[in-house]
């Protein structure tokens, strides 16, 4: 049966072909079929969604990042603006070799070793196309060496970039803050689209408590990129807005005058206008450079400003805590006019020591020899303390106490800059809390007594005895320190000044006992007697103050022991307050000068030339 | 005994074929409707590529010389009489053979495969298998009675087995399966019985474990691919899911010649190569893309008339073999660019960059054309 196959049968096999080509044309047509529909069902069934996946690929929304807000001082004096600075950016994905091109910058000195492992860890958490800051605000020198090595450096190029830049340095350093680099943390409390492009965040003071005026709007670029991310094309471009020029109440000149008698000390310097609470010089020294800080520090730069003894980084003016020494005198002797305690009739004998009855104990006043009997004029403009220890012990310190916290002492003054103390004013209740064992929890009459000088547990910040200084000069009335004048618009020059925000006076104080403690810090200045006389000689206006000197017990704790340093360090804290013109004050002073020791020969001469380089000008 | 093939006489001739134009092609035995076909899917390549390849002149006369060069090869195998095709069948096969050994010991390395083998020029001894193994078992079959005999289809396997192993080795998935396919319709065509069809359907299916098993990860990952590509969008999946993108956001007019975001801006990979149909789906739309698989068709369609109407069964088979093969061609290229099947490294013919498998398919369609002319001169 094989055999009679295998005979060729043309006609059928060619029947047979024909059938199979026609199987073979439904088979092509059939595949034909379903590439059609997948094409229509791909192109138009699904053209919308393609369409947005299409456009989502090419289009990336770039942001805009605003220009910053300038802060001005009150007659316009600029004390911080962006200034363009060259920076080296790298883009990783243009660099052939990461590891080797990173060895060479530092080799070459552009990139401080120091800073290898924060980059390295910024180059890892970044896309390939994103620019990295390799370097920020290079000097002409690094400039220099970064262009001649140029072409052996593929990836990185040099960029202005505008940053930001203190013109007055370290006299204004504590009062502006310094901005930096976004953290992690920064992120939690900033909206990420409005800081999507800023690089830069106000991180202390000023630039940090204003910083939602100071930012500005972010605008955003349409951007059409390849698949590498490459921009290729602008499609659209929202302009970003600039953040609002923000006018301090600070007087540069004030400022300058302060910074300049605090130079080479460790203190502080605020003044306040009396008038609406405005401050006008706000200073601690010393002081870093925001400059360098704004500019990025090497992390050694940084743990040096950390773990200098003299904490250049500590802004004494704000949270620095100091007895208060005989500066609260004048407040004292207003709280015994008030409680009847005293009038200004009333004298007390001085033989240079006090002892509270029953005990031998002996209060010393700083003169051995006593001041003989002594009114409450004599006794602020000589000091007297045992007037002080005297009416001190009749008021009781919970009196007493209550009545300096309506100075607004023991509690922060609510300036428009974060981190304040509140500084501490003591009571029998406070003791028994503060302390653990029972034996401490008691409240000694003599502690009432050296309270009375404002010695012991009494605690201020140099910006609330200037709040308390101003309220003696405006006889009661309280505003709250502010560092914020107002606002100017970058674009059309309008500026809109903010109301002074007035606090509860001092309670029930009649004029003339105001007027009481008030002549005696005149004397004070200039008295035939007054400790400070040679402050106040010669001054084309009147003035009254009060000097304090303070008692360091201890070495603050964060303090590192220095045997070379201990000495200057166990001296006196010299304080001194004073406020001026008499009959109508415009300006009020506080100066703190740690280890300073003497009040009327250190601190007050700084307090008379800020303000005379205050009142210098009218208004 | 001239039995019209579809009804269609093909006596007396056409008027085209009559004048000038027609002379000249009936001289250098070249098909005006093949060519018809051919010149219109290369001038959609030439727009294409010059599209996808970053407008760049200089790649497009690079494709206008292969394209000569591929020309050359249609002209020459068209001037080869179908008996004389078939007698020099064998040697061709053998020398592919060789050369695909040849591959195996020395060849170059491109993409992680060893496919190229450097003879003065460069080119894949797998191209020549494209042919050369259809060629070969038309041969084997022309004189025998059809359908085949189970112990010639024993020789038909082994004849396919060699080279589509060594192929398969290289590694070159997609090439073997073409060439797997090339034959199967061979023998299709031959009138292979529904019964060895079933059977082998069947056993493909139970192998298919067995190829899992064999296959390489890159092609594992394929497959894996292909049935959700959103797993691995950044990897193996990107390829589908952006060439997805391209065409569906072509839409029905497309986006205009060099107006293709998807291209243009680079985020569709191998977009003059294996990927250019998404570029034409892109820039043309549905309309661009039915134009040319419009073309295709003719291309197909006509090389199936020339199957129906071929004098002898060697060129019958050979014939029906190209043109259904080609159309494989284009089904697997196309569908994988929309993600039907799997990722297999198939251009589109005649449309992708690319000198060696266009080389190819021109000599194949000198074939097509050198049966459709020398057919008064064989036949009877």
């Amino acid at each position: 049966m094989a055999r009679t196959l295998r005979i060729k049968d043309h006609w059928r096999e060619q029947q047979l072909f024909t059938g199979r080509l026609l199987v073979a044309i439904l088979f092509v047509l059939g595949l034909t079929g379903l590439v059609v529909v997948r094409l229509v069902q791909l192109q138009v069934g699904k053209y919308e969604y393609y369409s947005v996946q299409s456009s989502g690929n090419r289009i990336r929304v770039e942001p805009v990042p605003p220009i910053r807000g300038l802060i001005l001082d009150r007659n316009g004096k600029v004390l911080a603006e962006n200034t363009p600075s060259y920076q080296l950016e790298m883009t990783p994905e243009q660099v052939p070799d990461m590891a080797d091109t990173l060895t060479r910058l530092v080799a070459s000195g552009i990139l401080p070793e120091d800073d290898l492992p924060e980059l390295k860890e910024t180059v890892a958490s970044r896309r390939a196309f994103d620019t990295v800051v390799v370097a920020e605000r290079l000097t002409d020198e690094e400039l220099a060496a970064f262009a001649v090595r140029r072409p052996q450096f593929p990836g990185l190029e040099i960029r202005a970039r505008l940053g930001r830049s203190y013109p007055y340095g370290t006299a204004a350093a504590h009062l502006l803050g310094y901005v930096g680099g976004i953290s992690a943390e920064d992120k939690k409390t900033l909206d990420p689209i409005e800081y999507a492009g800023t690089t830069h965040v106000g991180k202390i003071s000023v630039e940090r408590s204003f910083e939602a005026r100071l930012h500005g709007t972010s605008g955003h670029e349409d951007v059409v990129v390849n698949v590498h991310g490459r921009k290729m094309q602008v499609l659209n471009r929202i302009q970003s807005l600039p953040g609002q020029d923000v006018i301090l109440t600070i007087d540069m000149d004030a400022q300058l005058a302060a910074n300049q008698g605090l130079e080479g000390k460790r203190g502080a310097a605020v003044a306040i206008d009396p008038r609406n609470g405005e401050v006008l010089a706000f200073v601690s020294t010393p002081a870093y450079d925001p400059n360098a800080i704004s500019a990025g520090l090497s992390r050694r730069a940084y743990l040096a400003l950390q773990e200098d003894l003299d904490q250049p980084m500590f802004n004494r003016a704000l949270r620095g805590q100091y007895p208060p020494g005989s500066t609260i005198k004048p407040m004292v002797a207003l709280a015994a006019l008030h409680y009847g305690v005293a009038t200004s009739e009333r004298r007390v004998g001085c033989r240079g020591a006090f002892s509270l009855p029953g005990s031998s104990h002996r209060f010393r006043d700083w003169k051995p020899e006593g001041h003989g009997s002594v009114d409450l004029y004599n006794a602020i403009e000589q000091s007297c303390d045992v007037y002080f220890y005297t009416v001190a012990r009749e008021l009781g310190i919970d009196r007493m106490g209550s009545f300096l916290e309506s100075f607004g002492l023991g509690s922060v003054t609510g300036i428009d800059i974060g981190g304040e103390k509140t500084g501490l004013v003591p009571s029998v209740a406070w003791k028994k809390k503060a302390f653990r064992r029972p034996g401490e929890q008691v409240w000694f009459p003599g502690e009432t007594v050296i309270a009375g000088i404002g010695q012991g547990y009494m605690l201020v910040t140099p910006l609330q005895l200037a709040h308390a200084t101003a309220t003696i000069a405006a006889k009661g009335q309280r505003f709250q320190p502010t560092l914020f004048r107002g606002t100017r618009n970058a674009a059309t020059g309008t500026i809109e000044y903010e109301a002074p925000r007035p606090l509860p006076p001092v309670p029930d104080q009649e004029p003339a006992q105001w007027d009481a403690i008030i002549e005696g810090m005149h004397g004070v200045l200039q008295g035939p007697r007054g400790t400070a006389r040679a402050v106040g000689l010669n001054a084309p206006y009147q003035m009254a103050g009060k000097s304090g000197t303070a008692q360091v017990f201890t070495i603050g704790q964060k303090e590192k022991y220095n045997a070379k340093d201990v000495a200057e360090r166990r001296r006196d804290h010299a304080l001194f307050i004073a406020f001026a013109p008499l009959e109508a004050p415009r300006i009020a002073v506080a100066v703190v000068i740690e280890n300073g020791e003497s009040g009327s020969k250190v601190a007050a001469p700084i307090a008379r030339a800020v303000m005379d380089a205050y009142l210098k000008n009218p208004s | 005994m001239n039995t019209p093939a579809f009804g269609i006489s093909l006596e007396p001739r056409s008027r085209v074929e009559q004048g000038l134009l027609g002379r000249a092609l009936r001289f250098l035995h070249l098909d005006g409707w093949l060519l018809v076909g051919i010149g219109g899917v290369l001038l959609i390549s030439l727009l294409a590529l010059y599209s996808a390849e970053g407008q760049l002149l200089t790649e497009l006369l690079d494709q206008v010389a292969r394209m000569l060069v591929a020309f050359g090869a249609l002209l020459f195998m068209a001037q080869i009489s179908p008996s004389w095709l078939r007698r020099g069948s064998p040697l061709i096969y053998a020398l592919g053979i060789v050369l695909l050994v040849m591959v195996m010991a020395t060849g170059d390395i491109g993409k992680g495969a060893q496919r190229w083998l450097d003879l003065g020029i460069r080119f894949q001894p797998s191209e020549i298998m494209k042919l050369g193994l259809p060629m070969t078992l038309c041969w084997l079959l022309h004189d025998r009675p059809l359908p085949p005999s189970f112990g010639v289809l024993l020789v038909v396997v082994v004849i396919l087995v060699v080279p589509v192993g060594l192929i398969a080795e290289q590694p070159d998935l997609g090439t073997a399966i073409l060439i797997v396919l090339s034959g199967a319709v061979v023998i299709f065509l031959a009138g292979l019985s529904w019964k060895y069809i079933a059977a082998v359907g069947a056993l493909t299916g139970a192998a298919m474990p067995a190829l899992w098993l064999v296959m390489h990860d890159y092609q594992r990952k394929r497959v894996l691919t292909l049935l959700d590509p959103e797993s691995d969008p950044l990897g193996a999946g990107y390829h589908i899911i952006q060439s997805k993108i391209a065409i569906g956001s072509g839409g029905i007019f497309g986006k205009g010649w060099l107006n293709g975001t998807q291209g243009q801006l680079e985020f569709l990979p191998e977009r003059h190569t294996d990927f250019i149909f998404a570029v034409i789906g892109e820039e043309f739309g549905l309309l661009g893309a039915l134009a040319l698989l419009l073309l295709y068709l003719l291309i197909v369609g006509r090389g199936l008339y020339i199957a129906a109407g071929a004098p002898d069964t060697f060129s019958r088979l050979l014939a029906g073999s190209l043109s259904v093969t080609f159309f494989f061609y284009v089904f697997v290229n196309t569908a994988m660019v929309m993600g039907m099947i799997p990722v297999v490294g198939v251009p589109l013919p005649l449309v992708s960059a690319g000198g060696t498998s266009m080389v190819t398919l021109m000599a194949g369609f000198g074939i097509l054309m050198s049966i459709q002319t020398h057919r008064k001169l064989v036949a009877r």
